[in-house]
């Protein structure tokens, strides 16, 4: 049995989880909350997204359960694990990483992409393109290479498309109806019924699974998006990217949220001490410049590792720690722009008349905040978030440039397109980490992007119709 | 009105203390000192005693907040904070860690940061308002859904890969402008052109989509409809009611920008070899010159809290409704 | 204006701007970085990467500094530019003096005396007569002689914001007693000279007179007067003494030969006290206006524009003394070209623009673009990885050559390996990887091979350097090329050519220091070890990625421990380090400066020496000794490799690399030479401004097809927007 270890992410990770799920079996229950979802299942390109954002969570949660193997010994008495704190997608991905190049690679290379100097039989020196260690090894005449990627193509589309009826059909099993024929449930599978729009989501399902499948069928034999400087194939590193990219996005938006809202709605409501107090306080803390302040936090996250460093005996622990302090860091010096739209928006709500009227009638403030301003600033509050989610992924990159972003040992997005930029300027031009990184990373902003536009609509008290 | 803006006025300063001691307080848990003379002092043969001799010639000797071997007002006056921030309120920078007059440095870089950023700002805020109007004006037609897609493409795209693409495309293939560098006189715009389409074109995305929402969110209240079944144009509505009700928040969006227009971009700044307060300000965090910084802080938050009041005063311009007091 | 005129102009414009466009007739050269009047000046263009933390030859001790204030102090050596090794040659000086040696009674001994018998070494320095200063207000004088410019009220000078602004100027001949000056403000309590405590222990005197400026220094801060002036005139230094106008005695403790590279630095350059009394007016360092950033010397240029933020502009010193260039050099100098110029007079560049470049991206395709006339030779860095593929191709021998392409271009690449190692350090205080038994050192030693420096070089550097066999770098005496100086724990001698020794070996060694396959083998416990780094950039995740990699060849687990510069120094100082990687850059060519890094008394923790790893070895300290005080020759050699043979047996470090730099320079810049030690090159350098600014034209040619596509693509893709306008307004 190997040894779990719950890093610090990982349980705000699962914490969140729990959360959203307890929020939707809650939703469930009370009829005004699922009344604008209902809207939600209706727009094809959401539900489409949904689904991408559903597979790039499940990557996320897969890469957060963390576990040391155990060690083979000799002694059953003496139970030794393994130093290296893995994931369980590390184990999926194990052929992966252990095939790794010398150095660069592009994609479906079966040749190195830098010369080197090669002793020939003769112990003549050349210098030529050596072939790749494991990318295109099983190919004996590379020349054959696309006919055999083609093939091997194929068969992954079989596989996948395997996959997808089966699980179409155990899917219908689990929802038929009493009432229903087994025909009829697939049918509705396909085509869709009247609450719930399931053929973009049956259909993106499908090919997700079939393109997941092509790829693992490929990159067993090929690196399908190159390898990096140091040899390592970038197609994993894009992965293993994701939960990155996904907690930065997220867990800093958990971090700010309340603060801002409470805050903000406050300020703009009951002026006077209040909006100077939250005011004082928003405005000294952006007033600094928020590079400088998550530069001076880092630094002192340095500080804290090197003082105590027993606690922190793996490169992993402390690259959690760096993830998990640049994340509630962001979140301190993202709120304040929210909190200060808010602030506006209420001052200008505050105005209108049925709230003066409300006011004027003695209702509550408590009250007033709850029913007539929270709900209308809501879609103010998602929009910050769904576009902060995306600006969060990127800043990510930029913080790394100054050196204040994740550590550098964490596979993150931001790392990629960092060193990507090195190698835009090489000639020919190494373009395949820049790429791969680009897209995962789009893939996830945009599925994010659609989903919560439609979100929005459904949950804007005058969008709704 | 004017009553209102002294009072904001004397709100800054318990802002400005605040983010001294912040400041302050940030730098030395991560900067001892020591840290910094050694920083100062370079790499090769630097022995304790020359970091302690430097310590005491710029006055890094003393306790940080309470110096309790002097007497009376000493106590507080005597020690590292009093000596290297209160200054700060009289708008003197003092020296550098590395002996420069800062307040010169400062002097001279914020015209740089300007030439590059007023029109970053200026035509930022233009293009995206025209665009967002222009999705406004065709919402709920195939138009618009591309539109925002478009956005939320241009909106993934990192603006380190904008910089890295343009001056790349720009400077290398076309060979249209220098790739880097600035000069101080009219020179100057074959330099700033490049940053400034660069700024313009990674913000609008984001801006589109942000104002678009805004216009949205106008159009569909009630006098604007009443303005339309009126017979006023499309047009004419959006540009008397819809923009002019949306001023608000794109105010509030832009008042935030306002201390960055001086404080200059960090990245572009370092990309283009830009001389102004962005590079200044990255080049002391590497440096971990905490003079600078500590000056850069000040200055952005005067800067802020001036942003910030000039919005509030730009409410009541726009919309008689809101009133300060 | 009808709506059908309206679209008829607009189509008008459009055709013209097509035309415009597509013919290509646009102005040349659009992205000339530089004033288009300059266009066939004899300026050179360079940049700097990092803008200089001081110009005060008393501090600056880097290469950003040195390459501004190399060429405008001048100390009384220099190294010669062509020859090789390495050789002292006068600048202001008519000779390098050979030292004589007394004893403890200050009897003269002879020039072979005994090292242990020499109580002080004696250097007198004569110089030119003739040479002057360059125009400076500080020695500007009325016509009564006194000084116009030493006794400005702040009110009077706060009309000055730059040195331009003084309208006088005047010059004064060199004398002996401005080096003398020179070298009291090495310890002038105000300045923090890193080499004060070095030269304290050399020096005769020199500490206590540290002392004793300290304390008046002290005494002038307590009774208020402006505390950073110190006339140094007034207090002698004992080991210093000026013997007359041109003559100067500098006195050294024991015997130091290295002591005369070190008067070939700007430490050692001159200092007019009128120029210290100048800057040191209350009032003026407000306008930025010191030491640190106005040199004031005698060499070939002087700093007119000191803009550290955007550009540094050296110009022709009129008064510059006679100089000529080299009329010999090394063997092949005259087929290169490098002796076309012998004899002519000194400099040959009229000025020099330095531009601030941070980027290397933006450096490296600037260069390309002729706005940059050498590429590496200031900054020392050379083709980026990132232009490598582009710039430069391997030859079968495993050389380097241009490519066609930057052949065709004119570009022409010079390589040298530089007088400097990167090394993995052990902390030897380190229980597990530390310490001097058997088998801690098979850990240390299994690791060394483990660690393919061949393949950083490969990766990492474009193979732009070799793989070291101890601390010395190559053209350093005592180095020893090929198979005879290889490190015999790590290399085997095949056919003639060095090979590191197969992972088996390493992995038995392992096995024999008790980690069989990396675990302990009492306990069973996987082996960790710690790497301490202060990386960061877009490069150290792939780098960090590497070195894991080498370890886990041994199944040793590498934790990676990266921290900001700061803590990284701090834990170096405490020793809490266990794995680290360092470099050194020698400051003169001789074996000491390399030997001194693992030198026992130097060490790190205890004494904050250069001696990281914490190594002591009393045999090694021994012969350091021994060897330090030697002059070149079979004698030498032989203690230096029984130093080496020592220090590889230990294995405190995993023995690098030694970078191979690159130098490119464009086919109009003459006589460049790499010379790793000169940091007064400038002057000898030769421009072909006519074909510069032929090159650039051709080379720049704006391409303008591009955006006409682009308005054209915004034209269509606008059309739908139009009709859709069209129609919903109801046309």
């Amino acid at each position: 049995m190997p040894q779990f270890v719950f890093l610090w992410t990982d349980r705000l990770i699962f914490l969140l989880l729990g959360a959203i799920i307890a929020f939707t079996i809650y939703a469930l229950r009370h009829e005004h909350l699922r009344a604008p979802w209902r809207q939600v299942r209706q727009r094809p390109l959401a539900m489409s997204a949904l689904v991408v954002l559903l597979a790039y969570v499940a990557v996320g949660l897969l890469d957060s359960v963390h576990l040391r193997s155990r060690l083979a010994s000799d002694n059953p008495q003496a139970v030794q694990y393994a130093p290296e704190i893995i994931s369980v997608l590390d184990l999926i991905g194990e052929p992966l990483i252990r095939r790794t190049e010398v150095s660069f690679s592009a994609p479906f290379a079966t040749h190195a992409f830098v010369k080197e100097v090669v002793e020939k039989p003769d112990g003549r020196m050349t210098m030529e393109y050596p072939r790749l260690r494991y990318g295109g090894r099983h190919l004996h005449n590379p020349n054959r290479r696309v006919a055999d990627i083609v093939a091997k193509s194929f068969k992954g589309v079989i596989v996948g498309g395997l996959i997808w009826m089966l699980l179409v059909v155990v899917v219908a099993a689990l929802l038929r109806r009493r009432d229903e024929m087994f025909g009829q449930t697939l049918a509705k599978l396909v085509r869709g019924d009247g609450a719930i729009l399931w053929w973009p989501v049956t259909l993106t399902a499908g090919a997700v699974i079939v393109l997941i499948s092509v790829v693992v069928n490929l990159s067993t034999y090929y690196h399908v998006l190159g390898t990096d400087q140091v040899g390592q194939d970038v197609l994993w590193r894009s992965v293993k990217s994701i939960r990155t990219g996904l907690l930065v996005g997220t867990l800093t938006t958990l971090v700010m949220l309340p603060f801002a809202l409470l805050l903000g709605v406050a300020a703009g409501y009951f002026r006077g001490w209040v909006d100077d107090v939250i005011q004082y306080t928003y405005t000294t803390l952006s007033s600094i410049p928020s590079v400088l302040l998550i530069a001076a936090a880092i630094l002192s996250l340095h500080v804290y590792i090197t003082t105590h460093e027993e606690a922190f005996p793996t490169v992993v622990e402390r690259a959690d720690l760096r993830l998990l302090f640049l994340c509630l860091i962001l979140g301190l010096t993202n709120w304040t722009g929210l909190c200060r739209l808010l602030r506006g928006e209420t001052l200008k709500l505050r105005e209108l008349d049925y709230i003066q009227a409300a006011t004027a009638l003695g209702v509550r403030n408590a009250q007033i905040m709850a029913r007539h301003i929270l709900p209308n600033v809501m879609h103010l509050v998602l929009i910050t978030v769904v576009l902060d989610f995306s600006l969060l992924v990127l800043a990510e990159a930029v913080l790394s440039y100054v050196g204040v972003g994740v550590d550098p040992s964490t596979d993150s997005w931001g790392n990629m397109i960092n060193s990507a930029r090195l190698e835009m300027a090489r000639e020919p031009i190494v373009w395949w980490s820049l790429t791969s990184a680009f897209a995962f990373m789009f893939g996830l902003v945009l599925a994010a992007n659609l989903f919560a536009d439609a979100v929005r609509d459904a949950l804007d008290p005058r969008l709704r119709k | 009105m004017i009553a209102y803006i002294v009072r904001r006025i004397l709100y800054a300063i318990p802002i400005l203390i605040g983010v001294n001691l912040l400041t302050f307080t940030l730098f030395f848990f991560v900067n001892s000192p020591d840290d910094i003379a050694r920083l100062q002092l370079g790499v090769k043969r630097v022995t304790p005693e020359a970091i302690e001799k430097w310590k005491v010639a710029h006055g890094y000797d003393k306790p940080l907040l309470y110096n309790n071997d002097e007497i009376g007002s000493a106590r507080l006056t005597d020690t590292i904070f009093f000596k290297h921030s209160v200054r700060l309120f009289l708008f003197d920078f003092g020296r550098a860690d590395d002996g420069r007059d800062i307040s010169y440095d400062i002097s001279k870089r914020v015209w740089p940061s300007l030439a590059i950023a007023l029109p970053t700002l200026l035509m930022g805020v233009l293009v995206n308002i025209t665009f967002a109007m222009l999705l406004a004006f065709f919402r709920g037609m195939y138009l618009d859904t591309w539109g925002v897609v478009l956005c939320v493409i241009m909106m993934s795209i990192s603006t380190l890969f904008y910089i890295i693409g343009g001056q790349y495309v720009t400077g290398k293939l076309l060979r249209l402008v220098p790739i880097s560098g600035y000069d101080t006189s009219w020179q100057a715009i074959k330099f700033v052109i490049l940053p400034v389409i660069i700024g313009v074109v990674s913000g609008v995305g984001a801006g589109t989509r942000l104002y678009r929402t805004f216009f949205l969110e106008e159009i569909n209240k009630d006098y604007v409809r009443t303005g339309r079944a009126k017979g006023l144009s499309e047009l004419r509505v959006l540009f008397r009611h819809v923009l002019k009700n949306a001023m608000i928040p794109i105010l509030t969006q832009v008042g935030a920008l306002i201390p960055l227009l001086f404080i200059g971009s960090l990245i572009m700044e370092s990309f283009f070899g830009i001389p102004g307060l962005g590079s200044y300000t990255i080049d002391a965090i590497r440096h971990q010159d905490f003079s600078i910084v500590r000056a850069m802080v000040f200055l952005g938050a005067v800067l802020y809290i001036a942003g910030y009041l000039l919005t509030d005063i730009s409410y009541t311009l726009v919309d008689p409704r809101v009133r300060l007091n | 204006m009808t709506r059908k005129r309206f679209g008829t102009m607009v189509s008008y414009v459009f055709i013209a701007f097509s035309i415009l466009v597509f013919s290509g007739q646009a102005p040349a050269a659009w992205n000339n970085p530089y004033p288009a009047s300059d266009r066939h000046a004899n300026i050179l263009y360079s940049f700097f990467r990092e803008r200089p933390k001081t110009l005060d030859p008393a501090r600056a001790y880097s290469f950003n500094e040195y390459t501004i204030i190399g060429q405008i102090y001048e100390p009384p050596f220099q190294y010669h530019y062509l020859k090789r090794p390495y050789a002292l040659v006068p600048l202001t000086a008519t000779a390098v003096p050979q030292p004589t040696y007394y004893d403890d009674n200050g009897r003269q001994l002879a020039d072979d005396a005994r090292v242990e018998d020499i109580a002080q070494s004696v250097y007198e320095i004569r110089i030119r007569p003739g040479i002057y200063y360059q125009p400076h207000p500080c020695f500007a004088r009325d016509d009564n002689g006194s000084y116009l410019y030493h006794d400005l009220t702040p009110v009077q000078l706060s009309g000055y914001r730059r040195i331009d602004d003084f309208a006088q100027t005047g010059t004064r001949e060199l004398v002996a007693a401005d080096y003398v000056y020179q070298m009291k403000r090495l310890a002038h309590p105000g300045l923090h000279s890193p080499i004060l405590s070095l030269m304290s222990e050399y020096i005769v005197g020199m500490g206590e007179y540290a002392q004793e400026l300290q304390k008046v220094h002290d005494q002038l801060a307590k009774k208020g007067e402006a505390p950073t002036y110190l006339d140094l005139t007034r207090y002698s230094l004992t080991g210093v003494e000026q013997v007359d106008r041109y003559t100067y005695r500098v006195k050294i403790r024991g015997k130091y030969p290295q002591f005369r590279y070190w008067m070939a630095m700007p430490f050692f350059a001159p200092m007019p006290p009128e120029a210290d009394r100048f800057f040191s007016q209350p009032g003026m360092a407000d306008q930025n206006l010191t030491l640190e950033w106005y040199p004031v010397g005698t060499g070939p240029y002087m700093l007119t524009v000191n803009n550290p933020n955007l550009q540094m502009v050296l110009e022709r010193n009129p008064r510059f003394h006679d100089e000529y260039y080299p009329n010999e050099g090394k063997e092949g100098d005259v087929a290169k070209g490098l002796l076309a110029d012998a004899g002519k007079r000194l400099p040959f560049v009229d000025k020099a623009i330095f531009s601030l470049e941070k980027e290397a991206i933006p450096r490296w395709n600037k260069y390309l673009q002729g706005y940059a006339d050498l590429q590496g030779y200031w900054d020392r860095t050379g083709v980026p990885a990132a232009g490598f593929d582009q710039t430069i191709q391997m030859t079968a021998g495993g050389d380097t050559e241009l490519t066609p392409e930057m052949q065709a271009k004119g570009i022409r690449l010079l390589t040298s390996v530089a007088p400097s190692t990167y090394y993995l350090g052990f902390n030897m205080l380190d229980p597990v990887v530390g310490g001097y038994s058997e088998r801690s050192r098979k850990l240390r030693q299994a690791l060394s091979i483990a660690i393919e420096y061949e393949q950083e070089i490969l990766i990492f550097r474009n193979g732009r350097g070799i793989p070291a066999q101890g601390p010395l770098a190559s053209g350093i005496f005592g180095y020893r090329a090929g198979c005879a100086g290889r490190n015999t724990y790590v290399y085997d001698c095949v056919d003639g050519r060095l090979t590191r020794k197969p992972i088996e070996v390493a992995r038995r060694l392992l096995e024999e220091a008790g980690y069989p396959n990396g675990r302990d083998s009492v306990t069973g416990k996987p082996l960790l070890l710690y790497f301490e780094t202060a990386l960061a950039g877009p490069d150290a995740k792939a780098h960090l990625d590497w070195m894991r990699k080498q370890f886990q060849k041994l199944n040793i687990q590498l934790v990676v421990r990266a921290t900001d510069y700061n803590r990284f120094q701090e834990k170096m100082l405490k020793g809490n380090a266990q794995i680290f990687r360092w470099g050194w850059g020698a400051d003169y060519p001789d074996p000491e400066n390399f030997l001194f890094l693992l030198y026992g008394p130097n060490s790190q923790v205890g004494n904050a020496g250069e001696n990281a790893a914490n190594y002591e070895n009393a045999e090694f300290d021994r012969l350091f000794v021994k060897m330090k005080d030697m002059d070149n020759g079979p004698a030498r050699a032989r203690v230096i490799d029984r130093m080496l043979e020592i220090v590889r047996r230990d294995a405190p470090w995993v023995w690098g690399l030694h970078p191979k730099e690159f130098i490119l320079h464009n086919a109009w810049v003459h006589n460049v030479e790499p010379n790793h030690m000169a940091n007064n090159a400038l002057k000898y350098l030769r421009l072909d401004p006519a074909l510069r600014a032929e090159r650039r034209e051709e080379w720049n040619k704006p391409v303008l097809w591009p955006i006409g596509l682009l308005g054209i693509v915004l034209a269509i893709t606008a059309l739908p927007a139009v009709v859709s306008y069209m129609r919903k307004e109801g046309y």
